[in-house]
């Protein structure tokens, strides 16, 4: 009942939660099939699918506050790391003795470094509710101190996304730093298994997927939700005009606060999925690169649609495996082009096209 | 008895046998080298000072040879050689003539033994004899060669050298010497005095004097003065060493101002996002490269004429951009900074595709080399101090441009008020397409100054960007001093940090400080004031 009504209206929604139920049976079974089949999905498939909806839940999160609240974030790839560290910092522990070192108490980079007991900031990590809390908390906190810092002495626009380029920036330095604690340089890696059940297995790859999947539905229905309400109407009205927003009498630093720290939340989910699935967490994902591509995913797709964010996301990121390893001098120059091309030309993005045309016909 | 007279007859017939042991042709020096083949060591003391007397020209070649063991002799033709390993053996080659003899075993080549008082004196000699060589870099060496063994008497024969010596570098280790013998005197009183005439200088030698005085001197005096002399010497290295620091943050400083000074046009009079400024910079690099590709002989030629090649290849490369995207999206800041970054991407993998992916080299020309060693604890690299004057004057040529010529009028003008200007007749969009060249082609310089410092490679430009832009928005935009004043104090800033925090963690604070200061400040140091800070 309330799904619907969060849907009305919501087409494009609805056709994308449709088709992702659709892959989310068809991919389990597919994949089930007898290798020689000629429909048969390989769990590489499978894991690449998984990542590809961990970057559209990430999207979905950037969509959030740049198509409906106006912050053009540079930096939600902090966020995804941070709820990325967070879930391999989990995985490490569950390592165990079956390290190189086979050190019963400490992670292999640590035994390296010469390091004789676990910093403070690891203790609970074994724990999976531990974690689990941390993938929220981490960006969280972090979302809300840097909004409120920024969002209290009104940097707003170019400037804002000036910063929180320099705060992804800052973390990436800081996180490459053997002394941080968080493996520097090499990052997180050579995890053994999740909840007990093995990372290498066909299963525990098949039930990542699904839970990507799960996420990116309940994060889409939420942001919709969330959009919705009566606070996303106000947070539109703050995109459009902020200081009108402002004299009508709406607390508009709370508001921007409250969707800015959610949205860094949904990232943070992202990141712990994407973890497991690519088995690697390392600084190079706090790179200011990497938010600004999630931005063009989002504008491709479409701003302030949601959807637009998902078909933008996981087309990109289609596109860059396929180029990649086609033709891995033309990537870069495809997605410059994109960069050029989308914003002269398909300022509203492919969802833009669409909805041009229902309004035409309307 | 009878024997004993054998023997003396035999001695008698032997000895001019010894006597032709070495036949050089000089005789004063054949002289010399009999007595330094004697058994006994106060003769060959003489002997030593007997060569050292004899005025040859070739004096202090072979007291040093016989100091370190290279000059022997031959028994075949008694003549004095140097021993000089070749690929097929030892050679003996003539002291005096230079002539080859051959390849002898080295059993053949017959050493002059000396003992440890033989080897002070021999030092001695060889020194003096290099104190009066008519090279100023021979007579520094051998000065400098004496600081670790300074004697008492040295003052004396010091003292002398200096009245006559000329070359300043000499003098200066010279009278450090001195102080150095006074410093060991065998009066409490002149050692007290000698501490005062050294209390100014920073050598390394005189603070390893007086550190020695300070702990082990026998008269309590001496050593409470040595004491205070070297605090204050510290003293002194500590502040050079501050100046160091200083020193550094300027340069280091003059680098962001360069980087971040093109931008602080596109960004802060157009208000233009360029992200791919960072690209700009490295076309100007690039440019460095294929101007030394062009004129391989011709290093300091080609970087000056780069300056200008550069200025051209990043202002029409910027000139094209802001004719092809930029101006379709004014107002819209957000989408240019995308469409700039996608064109960051597309320069990136140009350069990468046409030229290599990996870094090229590119050559610093010999002006551009080496230390200005002030001191001895105060020594300036020569790139760094170019750099920082390089800084200024491109920063001065900015401000003019910008302050007395007309382009620079209409660019305030339109930054001002667009509508106004164009009222006036200022063609606004030609006045963009220049602006955005001028800055682009800052860029471009900035390029060939980071070509001398750091790597050259596709990624040159994405280092600098983030950077560009803290230091922009910190001096506040549209604010050329403030770019200027923001770019040096946040090197100056780093450079402090780096000893005790390490490079990374200073960038970092760094970078925290301007995600804070902007909170407090968001319009930076120096904010625009007055008909421009509308909206």
């Amino acid at each position: 009942m309330f799904l619907l009504r969060t849907l009305k209206g919501d087409h494009g929604g609805k056709v994308f939660l449709l088709t992702l139920l659709a892959v989310m049976i068809a991919v389990p079974v597919l994949n089930g099939l007898p290798a020689d089949n000629p429909l048969y999905l390989s769990t590489y498939t499978v894991t690449l699918l998984g990542k590809y909806l961990t970057y559209a839940l990430l999207a979905v999160a950037v969509d959030l506050v740049w198509g409906y609240l106006g912050i053009l974030s540079l930096g939600h790839s902090a966020f995804f790391a941070l709820g990325g560290y967070a879930m391999g910092m989990y995985l490490m522990r569950q390592i165990g003795e079956r390290g190189v070192y086979g050190n019963p108490l400490l992670p292999d980079f640590m035994v390296f470094l010469n390091w004789q007991e676990l910093p403070w900031f690891w203790h609970g990590f074994d724990q999976f509710w531990f974690a689990a809390l941390m993938v929220f908390l981490a960006p969280g906190i972090l979302a809300f101190v840097f909004g409120w810092l920024a969002f209290r002495s009104r940097v707003t626009g170019v400037y804002l996304s000036i910063i929180t380029q320099a705060l992804t920036y800052a973390l990436m330095l800081a996180f490459f730093r053997n002394e941080m604690g968080f493996g520097g340089n090499n990052g997180l890696t050579d995890f053994k298994d999740i909840l007990g059940f093995s990372l290498q297995s066909d299963s525990t790859r098949i039930g990542l997927f699904l839970a990507s999947g799960i996420a990116l539905a309940l994060g889409y229905i939420s942001c919709r939700a969330l959009v919705k309400s009566r606070l996303g109407r106000v947070a539109v009205a703050i995109r459009d005009t902020e200081d009108r927003t402002r004299f009508i009498g709406y607390k508009v630093e709370h508001v921007k606060l409250a969707i800015f720290t959610f949205s860094a939340m949904l990232a943070g989910v992202a990141g712990a999925l994407y973890v497991p699935q690519v088995g690697i967490i390392n600084p190079g994902e706090f790179q200011p690169l990497n938010s600004i591509e999630v931005v063009i995913w989002v504008a491709i797709g479409g701003r302030a649609t949601l959807y637009g964010a998902v078909l933008g996301a996981i087309g990109v990121n289609y596109a860059k495996t396929w180029f990649t390893a086609a033709f891995p001098e033309v990537w870069l120059f495809a997605l410059g082009g994109l960069f050029v091309l989308v914003t002269l030309l398909l300022p509203r993005g492919i969802a833009g096209l669409w909805r041009r045309r229902q309004e035409s016909a309307a | 008895m009878l024997r004993l007279l054998m023997t003396l007859l035999t001695l008698c017939l032997i000895s001019p046998l010894y006597a032709a042991e070495i036949a050089t042709g000089d005789t004063t020096l054949d002289a010399a080298f009999e007595q330094l083949l004697d058994r006994n060591f106060d003769v060959k003391e003489q002997g030593v000072a007997a060569l050292a007397a004899s005025g040859h020209p070739k004096t202090g070649d072979l007291l040093r040879g016989i100091l370190e063991g290279e000059l022997r002799y031959l028994k075949e033709n008694s003549r004095l050689v140097w021993m000089r390993p070749g690929a097929d053996g030892d050679h003996a080659i003539d002291a005096l003539t230079g002539d080859d003899y051959g390849v002898f075993s080295s059993r053949k080549f017959k050493k002059f033994a000396i003992n440890n008082t033989m080897r002070g004196r021999l030092r001695t000699f060889a020194a003096e004899r290099e104190l009066h060589d008519p090279d100023p870099a021979v007579r520094l060496r051998a000065v400098n060669a004496m600081l670790d063994d300074v004697q008492p008497e040295h003052a004396a024969l010091f003292s002398g050298l200096l009245d006559k010596e000329q070359d300043p570098a000499v003098r200066e280790a010279m009278s450090e010497v001195v102080a150095l013998a006074r410093l060991s005197a065998d009066d409490s009183a002149q050692r007290r005095h000698a501490i005062t005439e050294v209390a100014d200088s920073l050598s390394p030698a005189v603070r390893n004097g007086l550190t020695r005085l300070a702990k082990n001197d026998p008269d309590e005096g001496v050593r409470a003065d040595a004491a205070a002399a070297l605090k204050k010497i510290e003293d002194k290295v500590r502040l050079y060493g501050h100046v160091e620091t200083l020193f550094f943050g300027l340069s280091a400083g003059s680098v962001l101002v360069l980087a971040a000074i093109g931008l602080a046009i596109t960004f802060g009079v157009m208000g233009v996002i360029n992200m791919a400024h960072g690209e700009l910079i490295m076309l100007g690099a690039y440019t460095t490269y294929l101007m030394q590709q062009l004129m391989p002989d011709m290093t300091g030629l080609s970087i000056v004429l780069s300056i200008p090649a550069a200025f051209i290849v990043s202002g029409l490369a910027g000139i094209a951009i802001e004719r092809g995207i930029i101006r379709f999206l004014y107002g819209r800041p957000l989408e240019t900074l995308l469409a700039t970054f996608g064109v960051s991407l597309v320069l990136q993998q140009l350069v990468r595709s046409a030229i290599s992916s990996q870094n090229v080299p590119v050559s610093n020309p010999e002006f551009l080399s080496g230390l200005w060693q002030i001191n001895s604890v105060l020594a300036l690299t020569y790139n760094r101090l170019y750099i920082f004057i390089f800084c200024l004057l491109v920063f001065a040529g900015l401000y003019v441009v910008l302050k007395y010529t007309r382009l620079g009028l209409q660019v305030r003008a339109v930054s001002q008020n667009r509508s106004m200007a164009r009222a006036m007749g200022v063609r606004s969009a030609r006045v963009d397409a220049l602006t955005f060249g001028l800055g682009s082609g800052i860029a471009g310089i900035a390029g060939v100054a980071l070509s001398q410092l750091t790597n050259v490679g596709p990624n040159l430009g994405q280092s600098y960007i983030v950077d560009s832009f803290m230091v922009v928005v910190f001096g506040g935009v549209g604010n050329l001093w403030g770019t200027l004043i923001g770019g040096l104090g946040l090197g100056i800033a780093n450079k402090v940090m780096e000893p005790w925090a390490g490079a990374v963690l200073a960038k970092i604070l760094v970078l925290v400080f301007i995600i804070l200061f902007i909170q407090k400040r968001p319009r930076g140091l120096f904010p625009q004031k007055g008909r421009a800070a509308e909206g």
